[in-house]
């Protein structure tokens, strides 16, 4: 008996997100095994990630909050991969897109006061400005000298970690600890609680701007990347590059276009973190998000808004399990999950036959 | 004032962590397949050699262990991409996060371990008294860097003198042409895949149990895994380079802590000193460095026309085109 992977002509519509559900379901009982074979209780920690992460009004809100990023990054790591760019930098670019937005509070020398008009998009374009240029490193590398960009990008994770830890243990840091002052008040992006003096259910809640920032972002991704002419060229260099040069598509612009939006994103999503959760810049700003990022894009299928469904899983995972003990446990589960998005997309592309004769065919 | 010589011996023991990731990888991806999991297979290794060397008190039972934990990680790697043909890049990434989490949750009460026995260190008595090179390779240095000496040259020759070698570049180049030469390409891709997570497994192990004794969590590997894969770039899947950008890198790291430990450099205040923030600008250097290599390789790769193996990175379907 031998069993043999065929390719599969056109997969039905239903089979690629049941496989998917099916994969992270997989997934969270491998996780619950080794969770078991480690002297955990998975059951008792499975509760209390939906607990914490769903389980009133508040702590979905807390949720909210840790998906913003993911979304952001999630999108920076989407849009390149749908390229076959594979920017594993988000996390950099991320830090990057922070470290910018302080700038603008912490190395400008703007007046006390400053309105938050003025400040807050000022922050923005910094953050993105950032983030792009951490992007556009990698890009114009791989584009101009066939650098491989997975390294560069990478390498300047650290390089960027670096950074941040220099600006907040040195210039920036607040009486010796490792983060800055506080921002301004000017400075935070609009909360729900701010308005919860008018709408009382409101009150408490930390869901910020951010979160439109990021349905924004996601709205025109989905727009540029599936409707528009400049989309269907990055689309075709994705799936058939050779295709692609053949048509005249520039394709080395594409790559540091592509790169640059990318960290762009990311940079924002950085702005975001410090401007609307954080309210100063710290060298543990992210927990991986620019990692988490990756796996949220393939989770997603590389599809903007799935990218969003997709943050809010995994908001749940960080926020959550943050108290979960041993602490590798929520990055633990991400590999699996990853894994078996993997073999879940193989079995979208090929079917498993069974031969009972061994291979009599060839 | 900093001793050079005393630099470049830690050096080259410091670099030998990255000569067994690299090398590793040399003999995966010469067969075709990539494997971005370095870093997630040497944290495996490293808990799992530090965590059976504190409880065993022996630490070659840490070595072998931290090697076939290295080995259990890459065959899932294996299967996955070369069974079921999934994307090399993608399943490389996913190694590096399940390995960090696993060794993380392993890892879990191991930095309380305390002092553990940690794998020999010997002097050459002859060899050490060459002047200049003696001191630096063979006085007091771990047992591994010897093994590292060894591997080099042992690499070298199977990969480029050998028939199994001849096989393996053949797999890696045209596997079409090797399988009808009747080699069995899965046999040996998996085989090698095999071998390079053998050998991360045993450069974890070489951190937890000879350079750096100790488990700090994921600063055990602190993206060394990743610095090899880049090195496998520079070495242009040579294991000879390889080695020479290991040491290199062995002693930029160990400059950078060996520089944080001086007070006045040529008379002047050192403003790398630990505790100060300027400390971070030495840390970016290994990781700056690495793009700074990988660009020069890739340029080579370009004048040279040559560079990875051809069928680097695609799964071989016998009969199907392109293979």
């Amino acid at each position: 008996m031998m069993a043999r992977l065929e390719p599969r002509g056109q997969p039905p519509r239903w089979l690629s997100p049941l496989l998917t559900v099916t994969a992270v379901a997989v997934a969270l009982v491998i996780g619950a095994i080794v969770l078991a074979l480690v002297g955990g209780d998975p059951v008792k920690s499975y509760l209390h990630i939906v607990k914490a992460a769903f389980g009133d009004i508040g702590v979905l809100s807390d949720t909210l909050v840790k998906a913003t990023p993911l979304i952001l990054t999630g999108l920076a790591c989407a849009l390149a991969f749908r390229m076959r760019l594979w920017n594993i930098g988000a996390e950099g670019q991320f830090l990057l897109g922070a470290w910018g937005a302080s700038f603008v509070i912490l190395g400008l020398g703007l007046p006390e006061g400053t309105p938050a008009i003025v400040l807050i998009p000022a922050m923005m374009l910094a953050g993105a400005l950032a983030g792009a240029i951490w992007g556009i490193v990698p890009g114009v590398l791989r584009a101009r000298l066939g650098v491989n960009e997975i390294i560069t990008t990478l390498m300047l994770n650290y390089v960027a970690l670096a950074w941040v830890q220099f600006w907040v243990f040195g210039p920036w840091s607040e009486g010796g600890f490792q983060q800055t002052a506080t921002f301004p008040k000017e400075a935070w992006l609009p909360r729900l609680t701010d308005f919860g003096k008018e709408i009382p259910l409101l009150s408490g809640l930390t869901t910020h701007l951010g979160m439109v920032f990021a349905l924004i972002a996601t709205a025109i991704v989905w727009f540029a990347v599936s409707r528009t002419r400049w989309g269907y060229e990055m689309r075709l260099i994705g799936d058939n590059a050779r295709a692609a040069r053949y048509a005249g598509i520039d394709i080395r612009r594409y790559i540091v276009v592509v790169f640059a939006i990318s960290g762009a994103l990311a940079g924002l999503a950085g702005m975001s973190e410090v401007a609307g959760s954080v309210h100063r810049l710290q060298d543990r700003i992210s927990p991986g998000y620019g990692f988490t990022a990756i796996i949220i894009a393939f989770l997603a299928h590389l599809g903007p808004w799935r990218v969003v469904v997709a943050s809010i899983l995994f908001g749940a995972l960080i926020l959550a399990g943050r108290e979960i003990q041993p602490s590798g446990v929520p990055a633990m589960i991400q590999g699996v999950i990853l894994f078996c998005l993997i073999v879940a997309d193989v079995f979208t592309r090929y079917r498993l036959v069974i031969a009972r004769r061994a291979a009599a065919t060839t | 004032m900093i001793d050079f010589t005393l630099v470049l011996a830690a050096g080259v023991a410091s670099g030998t962590i990255l000569l067994f990731a690299a090398v590793g990888e040399i003999f995966a991806e010469r067969a075709g397949v990539l494997n971005l999991g370095v870093e997630g297979m040497m944290l495996m290794g490293a808990v799992a050699g530090f965590s059976v060397a504190a409880s065993t008190g022996n630490p070659w039972v840490g070595v072998i262990i931290a090697m076939l934990a290295g080995a259990a990680l890459s065959l899932i790697h294996a299967v996955v991409t070369i069974h079921l043909r999934a994307e090399q890049v993608i399943s490389g990434l996913a190694l590096t996060f399940l390995g960090s989490g696993l060794a993380r949750v392993l890892g879990d009460g191991l930095s309380k371990a305390g002092a553990i026995e940690t794998l020999p260190r010997i002097t050459i008595p002859v060899l050490s008294q060459i002047p200049l090179l003696g001191p630096i390779l063979f006085r007091d240095q771990s047992i591994m860097t010897y093994i590292g000496f060894v591997l080099v040259p042992v690499a070298w020759y199977w990969i480029d003198r050998t028939r199994p070698g001849l096989n393996l570049r053949a797999v890696g180049e045209r596997p079409a042409a090797a399988d009808a030469q009747g080699i069995d390409v899965i046999r040996v891709r998996y085989a090698y895949v095999l071998v390079g997570g053998l050998l991360a497994g045993l450069a974890g192990a070489t951190i937890t149990l000879a350079i750096s004794p100790g488990w700090f969590g994921d600063q055990t590997v602190a993206g060394r895994g990743w610095i090899a894969v880049g090195l496998v770039i520079f070495a242009q899947w040579s294991p000879i380079r390889a080695a020479i950008g290991a040491y290199l890198f062995g002693a930029i790291f160990r400059f950078i802590i060996d520089l944080q430990g001086v007070k006045t450099i040529f008379g002047f205040d050192n403003p790398f000193q630990a505790g100060r923030s300027a400390t971070f600008f030495l840390e970016m250097l290994p990781y700056l460095f690495v793009v700074v290599v990988v660009i020069i390789g890739s340029r080579e790769a370009l004048r040279r026309r040559v560079g990875a193996p051809a069928a680097l990175g695609i799964p071989y379907v016998r009969g199907e085109r392109g293979a």
